[in-house]
């Protein structure tokens, strides 16, 4: 390690005069390299333009400083007093004051035009052909394709073995999820981006969009890809500590492919309700209970169940978790307000409730052994 | 400028003891707030702050009597006095622009309207989408009498409005009916509230000529009848409180209308408060005998005072009460 | 009153006396630094490798917050104080502070705020841990119970600095020597009567937004909840409102203290005068109507989104005129690199850089792919470290032998600025390519790609934090065993009432004013009577 880093150090040093921006698009390697300097141009028109703005600004900087560090330089060399220069005496001189207050305004003008425009383009968020709900969730994206019936949560797949160093670190660290969020290609789509508990933002660097996710009231963005492929992004609003531990995948398709994903989607959504009123036997329930539990409760409940003492409370022995059924559903269909502790009505299907519900009255030192199933959330649900 | 010294006072044990008087309050507080905590600590420290306040300006009006303040020094407390006064202004400033914020933009969101018209006034997607996906059935008004949530959820919702608002109804009549229903102002507090705190100002103006004309008893008598009147603000205050509570189901948590009505009638009611304690130990000096008519700072400083706190009040008039 | 300080401890607690309470100011500040950096060390270590290795990502976020708060509130800002309080008095020809016990009140305060700030790290659920710029609902409904304490900390820490500022506005405004009109002042007193004033305008909005969360955390209000008509966006509004004004606060006495330090050393009056004073104020103007630069990507309607990306990159033009300034200071001077004018050069090159980025990132559109990343954190660390620690450091440096009468050790400082110079860049740089490769801040962990750069980053802030280690030891070694200076005018250069008094400064300054008279040649003087025998020299370039 201290070797990688000491080589690493020396030829940060070679290349910190050498490398020229620009050199984006290079594949990202383990450890990134030291190439990879400048913002990528992305495939959405709004990329391009924030790119285009920002080297536009870039060189205008780089510019003045060239001319500015330059005189600087030249007066630290030149008026040195060990060069047995004479200080002068002067103090004032209206015209270059009045020179150097005008020339950066221009300078500036000059600059807020395409400034402007790339806003202008940022903003066209009208005549979409298609919009996707995005919320926030603390630590999860969830997508709703509007007017189709389709959502589905998107979380992070990296192991927390992988975090905490126990296994190796895959190709993907941090950059996988259970399901990306599927647009096609060459529509504008337009998000509307929303949160369930704290405000999170959706970041996608290739598309140019950046938005905020703020609990109660939606910001929109759209994006018109380009090219297929998979889009990775990240959330950039800290939202607690699950922060770096939700990234976006974007997986755009050709429209026929996206057509027959949606119908495919579609299909899975039917043939699970037929399925929901199917008894569940307890190995089943468990197996499927600690998935669950892992992906959506070890985050703050702890993978041992035992919480964190004064933020998240232990599952472990919790009188909700082993009185009546009833009680704990309530608790994951409405969640607690003023908490943390979301809904999950939305977020899991019934049977994912049902099996995590099971799961943890029957480990642990939890011993209810009752069966809760799927069909029971149903009807808790539909009962209110 | 004079030749005389600027008084710098010597050591002094008062400031160390102010800073742990607030550092014991600080804590207190926030540990008296948190679930299941109590008001010990903040009692221990507000008795030391007690103490130390009724020390420091006993130090201060005594080095004062012994003259040894300077025409320049009592500048300084001016202009502290004044900066204070300066830096109130914006705390009010900060709740008067949040009410501002909600009503103009954040209502008109919530209630599908885009509220800033630059290119066109169609309202914008996001807005648009608040009202049709997140608060279906939410309607843009002020002041909010059902919230956003209340809206979504009925019964079930955690903010509920109120069912009544503190706003003047002198509008709602058309003008030719105003003045027979001039009546129903009459037992309307924050109109009554108005004409008392205005009223306050001119008696502490009155008193603060008096006292420069050297006129002990008016002054004593003008201040006087000051005091009484911000304790009349203050009983009219409290009834109103009860009025809102109990009568219109008007509390703090009725959404972002009690929000914004208590938050900046309660913080002006606590200026009123502290204005109106200050007046009155400037009353109990001045009938101690203790200002000349040349030596008034620590009268002027809680005149100033009230009228900033009387100007307060008409602006949270306005936009509270009559545009409420 | 013409005697010295009292012996003991009491002497600092009990002080009314501008000098000792300056020194408490600097001495607190520069604690607050250590710790601060420490937190930086702990985010710096945990960043070297991708991975959670040192500590957990819930304590990670409680690092990168109090880094934040203690950073801003805790160093910088007393540090400034501490110098206004050593110096403006001296500057101004004033006998001490307008109100000495309350500016002994006013630092006081700071260790209690910064005692309960930093015990909620050891509290239940932690500390705060949502960021210096603690957005709600993060930081009210989701917020550990310790953030009430936060509040409570923020609400008497605001209070120390209102105190504060009105002690200097006061003091600047009635104690000046006769003669000492405005525009003669030492543009360090200039900026920091400005920033007073930006002071007293903002920390209580910071005050009122603090209170706006305390009330929806525990009496049920809806500032911050959409359910009730509120907005979350409002908290954001308000904390800019303060925030923004707040970053210049932070850099408008560095400017002050890097105009009084590049003129001394270039043995020329400072170019401008007059335009200083102006821009200053048009900073600070400006100051308060661009807060919303912040919020690019809230959603904001586009007619907000533009306003205040055109309001923002107003700010260049007076900024740019103070660089012009220092460059045509230094112009046809005679200058040398003392450690203080050393650090003032790496201020202009550096700052400038800092501020070229700030440019960038005022464009809304290219903003959108710069918010929340590294871009941003290497933008005000540019400006922060680089502005205000660096002129801070020059500070010291350059009135260090006036205040105790003994000269640091040259080499040393040099080394020292060579080291940070380095360091610091080695730190911060490698910040802009990651942020525009895309690592977002307050990132417990990261994807590999981003791995070498953070490396090398994390490298730098070791050896940055080498240099801090380096200079707290100069500090002392002179304080205790520095080459005692006799001449009240340490530096060749330096012009001021500051340099007429003996070296090292007595306990009390002026008794008696010195008074400012006009020569026959129409050149200002100073004269001192009193305490000192009759001096006279130039006044402030410019002036008059
Ligand atoms: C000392 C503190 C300081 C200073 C002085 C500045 C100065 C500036 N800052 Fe900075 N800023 C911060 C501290 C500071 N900032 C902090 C702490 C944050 C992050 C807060 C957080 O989120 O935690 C931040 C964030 C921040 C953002 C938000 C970024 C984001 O979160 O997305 C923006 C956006 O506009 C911005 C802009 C600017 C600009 C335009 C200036 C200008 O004042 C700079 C002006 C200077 C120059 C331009 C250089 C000199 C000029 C010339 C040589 C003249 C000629 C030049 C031209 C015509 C180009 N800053
Ligand atoms: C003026 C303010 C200031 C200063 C001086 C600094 C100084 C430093 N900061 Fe700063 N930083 C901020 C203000 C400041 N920062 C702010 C406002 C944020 C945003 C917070 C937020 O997101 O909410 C931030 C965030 C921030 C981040 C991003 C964290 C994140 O997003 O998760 C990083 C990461 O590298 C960082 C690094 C550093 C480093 C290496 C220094 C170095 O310069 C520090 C050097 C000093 C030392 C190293 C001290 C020397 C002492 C020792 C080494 C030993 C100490 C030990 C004991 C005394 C026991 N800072
Ligand atoms: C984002 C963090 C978070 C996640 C994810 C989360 N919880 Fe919770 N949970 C909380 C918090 C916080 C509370 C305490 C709420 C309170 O009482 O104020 C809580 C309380 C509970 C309780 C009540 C426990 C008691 O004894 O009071 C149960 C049961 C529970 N959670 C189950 C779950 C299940 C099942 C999941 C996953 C499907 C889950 N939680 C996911 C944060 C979370
Ligand atoms: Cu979600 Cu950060
Ligand atoms: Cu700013």
């Amino acid at each position: 390690m201290l070797k990688r880093a000491l080589a690493l150090f020396l030829s940060c040093l070679s290349l910190m005069g050498t490398t020229s921006l620009g050199a984006d698009g290079d594949d990202p390697s383990m450890g990134g390299g030291l190439t990879n300097l400048n913002m990528p141009k992305g495939v959405t028109e709004v990329s391009q333009v924030a790119y285009d703005v920002h080297m536009l600004m870039m060189w205008i900087c780089t510019a003045i400083g060239v001319v500015v560090f330059g005189f600087m330089f030249y007066v630290m060399y030149a008026h040195r007093k060990s060069r047995g220069v004479e200080a002068a005496n002067f103090h004032e001189h209206l015209g270059v004051e009045i020179a150097w207050t005008v020339v950066p305004a221009l300078i500036l003008i000059f600059m807020a035009i395409p400034a402007t425009s790339a806003l202008l383009k940022v903003y066209d968020t009208e005549n979409a052909d298609l919009d996707i709900k995005v919320t926030g969730y603390q630590w999860k994206w969830q997508y709703e394709h509007l007017g189709e019936g389709i959502k589905y949560m998107s979380e992070m797949r990296t192991s927390i073995d992988e975090i905490e160093g126990r296994e190796p670190k895959g190709e993907h660290y941090l950059r996988e999820v259970n399901q990306p969020l599927v647009i096609p290609v060459n529509k504008k789509v337009r998000f509307l981006i929303t949160g369930n508990d704290v405000i999170h933002s959706w970041w996608v660097p290739d598309f140019g969009v950046k938005r905020d996710a703020v609990p109660g009231l939606f910001t929109a963005a759209w994006a018109r890809v380009e090219e297929p492929g998979l889009y990775v992004g990240e959330c950039t609003e800290l939202c607690g500590k699950g922060h770096p531990f939700m990234p976006i995948v974007v997986e755009v398709k050709e429209e026929d492919d996206y057509n027959l994903w949606l119908a495919g989607k579609k299909e899975e959504a039917a043939l699970y309700a037929s399925t929901i009123g199917k008894q569940w036997s307890h190995e089943e329930l468990m197996s499927k209970g600690e998935d669950v539990y892992k992906i959506s409760c070890a985050g703050c409940h702890q993978a041992d169940g035992n919480g964190i003492s004064g933020i998240f409370p232990a599952l472990n022995g919790s009188s909700i978790v082993q009185g009546p059924a009833d009680g704990h559903i309530a608790v994951l269909i409405n969640g607690i307000a003023g908490s943390s502790m979301q809904s999950f009505a939305d977020q899991l299907s019934e049977v994912d409730i049902a099996a995590v519900i099971h799961y943890k009255r029957n480990t642990w030192d939890n011993s209810v052994g009752d069966i809760v199933q799927p069909i029971d959330v149903l009807n808790f649900k539909t009962a209110q | 400028m004079s030749e005389e010294k600027y008084y710098v006072p010597e050591q002094s044990a008062l400031p160390i003891f102010c800073a742990t008087a607030m550092g014991v309050m600080a804590f207190g507080a926030a540990s008296w707030v948190i679930e299941g905590g109590d008001a010990k600590i903040f009692l221990v420290g507000l008795a030391l702050m007690t103490i130390v306040m009724y020390k420091w300006w006993s130090l201060v009006i005594e080095e004062n009597m012994q003259g040894l303040a300077s025409p320049q020094l009592k500048h300084s407390y001016v202009l502290g006095m004044l900066w204070f006064i300066f830096s109130e202004v914006m705390f009010f400033a900060a709740f008067f622009g949040a009410l501002f914020y909600v009503r103009v933009f954040v209502n008109a969101w919530i209630g599908g309207e885009a509220s800033v018209v630059l290119f066109d006034n169609t309202p914008t997607d996001a807005a648009t989408a608040n009202n049709d996906i997140l608060w279906p059935g939410y309607e843009r008004q002020w002041p909010v009498m059902e919230t956003p949530d209340q809206a979504v959820n009925g019964e079930e919702a955690i903010f509920k409005g109120p069912d009544k608002n503190m706003s003047l109804p002198l509008w709602e009549y058309p003008a030719s009916q105003w003045f027979s229903k001039l009546y129903t102002l009459l037992p309307w507090l924050p109109l009554w509230n108005t004409v008392i705190l205005l009223s306050s100002s001119v008696t502490v103006h009155f008193a603060h000529t008096a006292l420069k004309e050297g006129n002990r008893n008016v002054f004593l008598r003008y201040l006087g009848i000051t005091v009484m009147l911000g304790f009349f603000f203050l009983c009219l205050q409290v009834a109103e409180y009860y009025e809102a509570y109990v009568h219109y189901g008007l509390t703090l948590q009725s959404g972002i209308y009690g929000t914004t009505f208590f938050m900046l009638t309660g913080f002006h009611g606590a200026h009123v408060t502290l204005g109106t304690g200050m007046l009155l130990i400037q009353l109990i000096r001045g009938l101690k005998g203790h200002f000349s008519h040349e030596d008034q700072f620590g009268f002027e400083a809680a005149s100033w005072y009230w009228h900033f706190v009387d100007v307060v009040w008409l602006g949270l008039f306005i936009v509270v009460y009559i545009f409420g | 009153m013409a005697h010295g300080p009292a012996e003991g401890i009491t002497r600092w607690l009990y002080t009314t006396n501008h000098k000792d309470i300056g020194t408490l100011y600097l001495w607190f500040s520069f604690a607050m630094f250590l710790t601060g950096g420490f937190f930086a060390m702990v985010i710096r270590a945990e960043l070297f490798q991708p991975g959670v290795q040192l500590v957990q990502p819930e304590f990670f976020i409680q690092m990168t917050t109090m880094h934040g708060l203690v950073m801003v509130f805790g160093a910088i800002m007393p540090a400034f104080v501490g110098l206004a309080n050593w110096m403006i008095p001296m500057m101004i020809g004033a006998p001490d502070m307008a109100l000495p016990r309350m500016n002994n009140l006013s630092f006081w305060i700071l260790p209690f705020a910064f005692a309960i700030l930093i015990s909620t790290l050891f509290m239940e659920g932690g500390g705060p841990n949502f960021g210096w710029t603690f957005y709600a609902p993060l930081s009210t409904t989701y917020a550990p119970d310790s953030v009430n304490y936060f509040i409570f900390a923020v609400h008497i820490m605001g209070a120390s600095s209102i105190m504060g500022s009105i002690n200097i506005i006061a003091t600047v405004m009635n104690m000046r020597a006769p003669g000492m009109t405005y525009m003669k002042m030492p543009l360090f007193v200039w900026t920091w009567l400005i920033t007073a004033f930006l002071l007293v305008a903002v920390m209580p909005v910071l005050a009122g937004a603090v209170t706006m969360m305390l009330m929806d955390i525990n009496f049920g209000t809806s500032f911050f909840n959409a359910a009730g008509g509120g907005d979350p966006v409002l908290f954001q509004h308000v904390f800019w409102f303060f925030g923004h004004p707040e970053v210049y606060i932070i850099i408008l006495p560095a400017f002050g203290v890097v105009s009084q330090i590049i003129p001394t050393f270039s043995r020329k009056p400072l170019f401008g005068y007059s335009s200083m004073v102006y821009a200053t104020a048009a900073i600070a103007f400006l100051s308060f109507v661009v807060w919303a630069h912040h919020m690019f990507t809230v959603g904001m309607p586009i007619a907000g989104e533009l306003y205040f990306m055109y309001a923002t990159m107003l700010i260049a033009v007076p900024t740019g005129v103070k660089v012009f300034n220092w460059i045509t200071t230094m112009y046809r001077g005679a200058i040398t690199y003392e450690t203080p004018m050393l650090f003032c050069i790496a201020f202009v090159i550096l700052f400038t850089f800092g501020g070229f980025t700030g440019l960038m990132l005022s464009v809304a559109a290219a903003d959108i792919q710069y918010h929340d990343t590294y871009f941003v954190v290497a933008h005000f660390h540019y400006v922060m470290v680089a502005g205000a620690v660096f002129s801070g450091t020059a500070a010291v440096y350059y009135w260090l032998p006036k205040w105790c009468g003994r000269m640091y050790d040259e080499t040393m400082g040099k080394v020292q600025f060579w080291l940070a110079f380095i360091a610091f860049n080695i730190t911060f740089m490698p910040q802009h390519f990651l942020g525009l490769a895309g690592m977002p801040r307050r990132y417990a962990d990261y994807g590999l790609q981003f791995a070498d750069w953070n490396m090398v980053s994390s490298v730098g802030a070791f050896l940055y934090g080498g240099a801090q280690i380096l200079f707290l030891y100069n500090v002392v070694r002179t304080i205790m065993y520095g080459e005692p200076v006799k001449e009240a005018k340490v530096w060749e250069g330096a012009e001021g009432l500051e340099w007429l008094v003996p070296t090292p400064a007595p306990y009390h300054t002026f008794i008696r004013p010195p008074v400012v008279t006009s020569s026959a040649a129409g050149e200002d003087e100073w004269s001192i009577s009193g305490a000192t025998p009759h001096v006279a020299f130039k006044a402030a370039p410019g002036a008059g």
